[in-house]
C-alpha cells in the first residue's frame, strides 16, 4: 500500500507541474515562488528540528561502547568505537558521518539444520548507502554552478574528474550512473527481501521515488532532451541575486525536475531524511565514555522517595541483634 | 509446561507472514510472556494501578483515562530524553538490525526485529505527537492507541532484554534499549509489569536485595560459605558485615547469594579478600547491586540505589567495589554518578594493595571487582596454579551491559588467562561489544516464559556450541549473575556437557593460599585435576 501510494503521489506531483506549466503557463509560480517557498521551508524546518532536538536534555550519558574502555595503562583502549576523550568523539562521529562505520559492521544471518547459525559478511546495504549519498554529494556540488558567477575553479574540477571517462557527448557524469544504480539497489531491496519490504512504510518509498525521479529527469535533460542551459542559469542567477525573472523557452522537462526538487526540500524536515542533521546529536555515538571519571550532570534530576538505613533498621532490628550484626539504636 | 524439544524449536520461519505487521494482531503465545504483576508488590512502592489481573486476561483493568496517561507520558518523556525523541524521529527503517537481535533470530517473529519493536510505539508517537501523523494518519505509519495496541506494546516490550546489540549496528546509533526502557516506563504508568520484576523491586525496597534476603538471613548464608571454604581450603574466612571504618563496601548481586553458581563466585571473593588482608565489610542493607527498578522506571531505578551511597555514607567507607554483575555494571557505570553525584564524601580509589590509582573510577569512585583483581595478578600480587583448573576448557561470555555499556573486555579476560590454561574464544561475531544476550536479561529470568528465554539464547548458545565442538569447551565463565542463572539451563537445553562459572570462582580455585591445606578438591566440592583418586 506505502509503496502504490507514494508512487502515485509523485506521478500526481508531475502531473500537477505538467499542467501547470503547459496547459496553465504558471511559469512565475512554478519558476520563482514555489523555489523560493521550498528553499524557505528547507532552511526553517531543519533549523526548528534541529533546536527542538538541542533543546531536549540527555539525561544520561548512554555511549554504546563498541571496545575495550580506558581503564589501566597496561590495557590498550579502543579510543574510537569507546572514546574517552572529545578528540576521539570527534573521530568516531566523523567516521560514522563520513564512511557510515556502524553500518559496515553489517552482517547476515545464516540458519542451517543443526541448528547453525553463521553470521556472513555483508556489505552491500554499506556499498549501496555509500554509493548513493556520497554520488548525491557531487550531483549537489556541481549544480552550483548554476548559482555562482563567475563558477568556482572548484567545481569545475569536480566536474572534469566526474566526467572523467570522456564518454559521449554531453561527456558521461559517472556519478549519474552510480546514482541511479544506488537508488534502483536502495528500493529493490525495499521489495526483493521479505523482512524489508514488511517493515517498509510510504514514508520509505516516497522519498525514493522522488529522489530517483529528480534523478531521471535530470539525466533525461542533460543527455537526451536538449534544454536551454543558459535560460536556467539566468533563472538561477535571479534567485540567487533575488532579481527573479522567467526567461522565455526552457523545456518543461526542466519545471518538472525543479518542482520535484522543490517538493523534496519541503518534505525533508518534516521526514526520515532528517536523519541528516540528527545523526550529529545521536548520544550513544557523540558521547565519551568517561562515566565514572567524570560526573554527567541531568538538569532535571530529582529528588526521589527512598527507603532509608533507618527505617530497614527499625523493621529488622531485632533480628540484627540476634544476629550479631551491628545497629545504631539499641 | 514441557518445552518443545531443541530440534523442534530451531524450526525458525523468518518469512514474514502475508498481512503487514499494522493489520497483524498480536497473539499472546504461551511461554512467550511473564506473569502479571501482582497488586502487593505495586503497592509495596507505591506504583499506580495495583489490583490482580492477568496478561491472558480479556479486561486487564486499566483505568479509565488510560490512553491520556499513556499519551500524557508519552509527551512528557519525549521532552525530558533527547534519546528517546531522536530515536522515535530518524529511523530510516534500512533493516541492519533486524537480524542482529537474539529474539528475532530464535523466533522468526518479525515483531521481534528492533526496528519493529520500535515502531509499534514509533506509530504510537505519530499519531499523538508530529502534526504529519496527526494528518496522514496510516499512510504516515501512525495509529490509535487503543486496547490491543498496548497489549502489543506490553508483550514485546517484555520480549527485549535491553541488550543494545542493535544498536552497534545501527548507522544512528539508535539503540532499542532506549526505547523498551521508556515504554516499560509508560506501562508502569498503568500497573502493567511482570511480577518477576515487580516482585524484585519489592524485595529490594523492603530488604535492601531482590531476593527479599532479611539480615539474618544473609548473615547465614555466609556462615555456610565458610563451612565449606573451611572444608575444601583450611582456611576460615571472617568476613564482616556493616562494620563502620571499613575501607572498602563491597557489594555484590544478591543472586550471588543465593543459588549455585553464582554461590561459589561469592565464596571466591571472600577467600581471595582474606587472603589479601583486605579491610573491607559486606552490608546487609545494601546488599543488592543489580536493580530491577532500572527494569521498570528512572525513577524507580534511583530509589532502590540510593542505598549503596546512604551505606557508604553510613559505614564511612573510603570507597565502593562491586561484584560481577551485568545490568547491576550498566547502572553503576552510566547512572549512578548522574543520580546521586558528586560523591565527595568518598576518596578516588585506590588498591591498598598494589598502590595503584583507579582513574577511570576517580568520580564515582567505584571499581568493578574484575578490575581490582586484574591490577593485583598484573602487578604479581597473587600466587596463583594455572593446572589447578586444567579440567576446565574455557570460554568466556561477555555480557550485554558491561561490554556495551561500558566496554569492559579485557580485564576478565586477562584473568582467565591467569588462572586458567585452556581459554577459547566463540566467534568474532559472538562475542565483545558484538556478543549476544543469555536471552534472560532485563528481568526476563522467569520460568513462565521459558520457551522465550531458549529462543533468546539460541544464538549464545549456538556459539558455545561451536566452541564446544571444536575445542572440548567445557565451561562457560561470565561476569553477571543473571548469567548464572540463566546460562545452566540453557546450556542444558542447546550444549549439554557445559556448565557455568563466574570468573573469581576460578580465580580462588587457582589461588594459593597462605596456610592451606592441600587442596584436593575446587569450592564445589569437585575433585581438582589430578585428585580425582584422593
Amino acid at each position: 500500500m506505502g509503496l502504490l501510494f507514494s508512487f502515485f503521489a509523485v506521478v500526481a506531483l508531475i502531473a500537477v507541474v505538467f499542467i501547470g506549466v503547459s496547459g496553465a503557463n504558471l511559469y512565475y509560480l512554478f519558476g520563482v515562488i514555489i523555489p523560493y517557498a521550498a528553499f524557505l521551508t528547507f532552511i526553517v524546518g531543519i533549523v526548528y528540528r534541529v533546536l527542538k532536538w538541542a533543546k531536549i536534555p540527555v539525561p544520561f550519558r548512554i555511549p554504546t561502547t563498541a571496545g575495550q574502555e580506558k581503564s589501566f595503562p597496561w590495557i590498550k583502549a579502543n579510543s574510537i568505537d569507546n572514546p574517552s576523550s572529545g578528540f576521539g568523539v570527534i573521530v568516531r562521529m566523523a567516521l560514522e558521518v563520513l564512511l557510515f562505520r556502524s553500518l559496515f559492521r553489517n552482517t547476515r544471518l545464516e540458519l542451517r539444520d543443526g541448528p547453525k547459525i553463521s553470521y556472513a559478511s555483508s556489505k552491500w546495504l554499506w556499498l549501496g548507502g555509500l554509493a548513493f549519498h556520497y554520488t548525491f554529494l557531487v550531483i549537489l556540488i556541481r549544480h552550483m554552478r548554476l548559482f555562482f558567477e563567475p563558477v568556482p575553479g572548484v567545481i569545475g574540477i569536480v566536474e572534469s574528474l566526474d566526467g572523467f571517462f570522456q564518454v559521449g557527448a554531453p561527456v558521461l557524469y559517472i556519478t549519474d550512473l552510480i546514482f541511479l544504480g544506488a537508488v534502483t539497489f536502495l528500493f529493490l531491496r525495499r521489495v526483493v527481501i521479505p523482512q524489508i519490504r514488511y517493515i517498509s512504510l510510504a514514508a520509505d518509498y516516497f522519498p525514493l521515488f522522488l529522489i530517483c525521479s529528480i534523478g531521471i529527469t535530470g539525466v533525461l535533460m542533460r543527455y537526451f532532451l536538449k534544454t536551454d542551459v543558459v535560460g536556467i542559469k539566468e533563472l538561477t542567477m535571479g534567485w540567487v541575486t533575488l532579481n527573479p525573472i522567467v526567461p522565455q523557452g526552457i523545456n518543461i522537462i526542466f519545471y518538472i525536475h525543479l518542482f520535484l526538487v522543490c517538493s523534496l526540500l519541503a518534505y525533508f524536515p518534516m521526514s526520515k531524511l532528517m536523519h541528516m542533521a540528527g545523526v550529529f546529536l545521536s548520544p550513544t555515538r557523540n558521547l565519551a565514555n568517561t562515566n565514572r571519571a567524570e560526573m554527567h550532570v541531568n538538569p532535571w534530576n530529582y529528588p526521589v522517595k527512598v527507603h532509608t538505613y533507618q527505617e530497614y533498621e527499625d523493621d529488622y532490628r531485632e533480628k540484627m541483634k540476634a544476629a550479631g550484626l551491628p545497629v545504631e539504636k539499641e | 509446561m514441557a518445552n518443545p524439544k531443541p530440534e523442534e524449536l530451531a524450526k525458525i520461519e523468518y518469512q514474514p507472514v502475508k498481512t503487514g505487521w499494522l493489520e497483524t494482531p498480536t497473539v499472546f503465545k504461551k511461554g512467550m510472556f511473564c506473569y502479571a504483576s501482582k497488586a502487593k508488590s505495586l503497592e509495596t512502592v507505591s506504583f499506580p494501578n495495583p489490583r490482580q489481573w492477568s496478561a491472558s486476561d480479556e479486561d486487564w483493568k486499566l483505568p479509565d483515562n488510560w490512553q491520556e496517561i499513556f499519551i500524557e507520558g508519552l509527551r512528557e518523556r519525549v521532552d525530558k530524553y533527547r534519546s528517546f525523541r531522536l530515536f522515535l524521529d530518524i529511523c530510516v527503517r534500512c533493516g541492519a538490525c533486524a537480524d542482529k537481535c537474539h529474539y528475532y533470530i530464535g523466533s522468526g517473529d518479525p515483531k521481534n526485529m528492533p526496528v519493529l519493536r520500535a515502531e509499534l510505539l514509533r506509530s504510537i508517537y505519530r499519531k499523538y505527537c508530529t502534526t504529519s501523523g496527526k494528518i496522514m494518519g496510516k499512510i504516515a505509519g501512525a495509529r490509535d492507541l487503543n486496547v490491543d495496541v498496548l497489549k502489543e506494546i506490553w508483550y514485546y516490550a517484555y520480549q527485549c532484554s535491553e541488550c543494545r546489540r542493535c544498536s552497534v549496528f545501527c548507522p544512528y546509533g539508535i539503540d532499542t534499549a532506549e526505547i523498551t526502557i521508556l515504554a516499560r516506563e509508560l506501562l508502569n504508568l498503568l500497573g502493567l509489569n511482570i511480577e518477576w520484576i515487580a516482585g524484585p523491586v519489592a524485595n529490594c525496597w523492603l530488604t535492601g536485595n531482590h531476593l527479599g534476603l532479611q539480615p539474618h538471613t544473609i548473615k547465614d548464608t555466609f556462615e555456610m560459605f565458610i563451612e565449606d571454604i573451611e572444608k575444601y581450603t583450611g582456611i576460615k574466612v571472617a568476613p564482616t558485615f556493616n562494620r563502620k571504618g571499613a575501607e572498602i563496601l563491597f557489594v555484590v548481586p544478591s543472586g550471588s547469594l543465593f543459588a549455585d553458581p553464582g554461590t561459589f563466585t561469592a565464596m571466591g571473593e571472600l577467600l581471595l579478600f582474606h587472603e589479601l588482608g583486605l579491610d573491607y565489610t559486606w552490608s546487609t542493607f545494601a546488599s543488592e547491586g543489580g536493580d530491577f527498578g532500572f527494569f521498570t522506571s528512572n525513577e524507580m531505578a534511583k530509589r532502590l540505589h540510593n542505598k549503596i551511597y546512604e551505606e557508604a555514607r553510613r559505614l564511612k567507607v573510603k570507597w565502593v567495589m562491586g561484584g560481577e554483575c551485568g545490568h547491576m555494571w550498566r547502572v553503576w557505570h552510566q547512572y549512578h554518578n548522574t543520580w546521586f553525584g558528586p560523591m565527595d564524601f568518598l576518596e578516588q580509589p585506590v588498591s591498598p594493595i598494589t598502590g595503584t590509582k583507579f582513574e577511570n573510577a576517580r568520580s564515582n569512585k567505584t571499581v568493578h571487582v574484575c578490575e581490582f583483581t586484574a591490577d593485583l595478578i598484573k602487578h604479581g600480587k597473587l600466587n596463583l596454579d594455572k593446572s589447578r583448573n586444567d579440567n576446565l576448557i574455557v570460554t568466556y561470555h561477555d555480557s550485554c551491559n558491561t561490554s556495551r555499556g561500558m566496554g569492559f573486555l579485557e580485564e576478565p579476560r586477562y584473568i582467565i588467562n591467569s588462572v586458567c590454561n585452556n581459554f577459547f574464544e566463540m566467534p568474532p561475531q559472538t562475542i565483545r561489544e558484538q556478543t549476544f544476550c543469555c536471552g534472560s536479561g532485563s528481568g526476563l529470568n522467569a520460568s513462565e516464559d521459558m520457551e522465550l528465554r531458549l529462543r533468546g539464547g539460541l544464538p549464545r548458545a549456538n556459539a558455545v556450541r561451536h566452541v564446544h565442538q571444536k575445542h572440548g569447551v567445557n565451561m562457560l565463565a561470565c561476569i553477571c549473575a543473571i548469567d548464572r542463572a540463566v546460562l545452566p539451563p540453557l546450556m542444558d537445553y542447546w550444549v549439554p556437557g557445559v556448565d557455568v562459572t563466574g570468573v573469581h570462582e576460578m580465580v580462588a580455585n587457582a589461588l594459593i593460599c597462605k596456610g592451606e591445606k592441600e587442596r584436593t578438591t575446587n569450592l564445589r566440592g569437585e575433585p581438582l585435576p589430578g585428585m580425582e583418586g584422593e
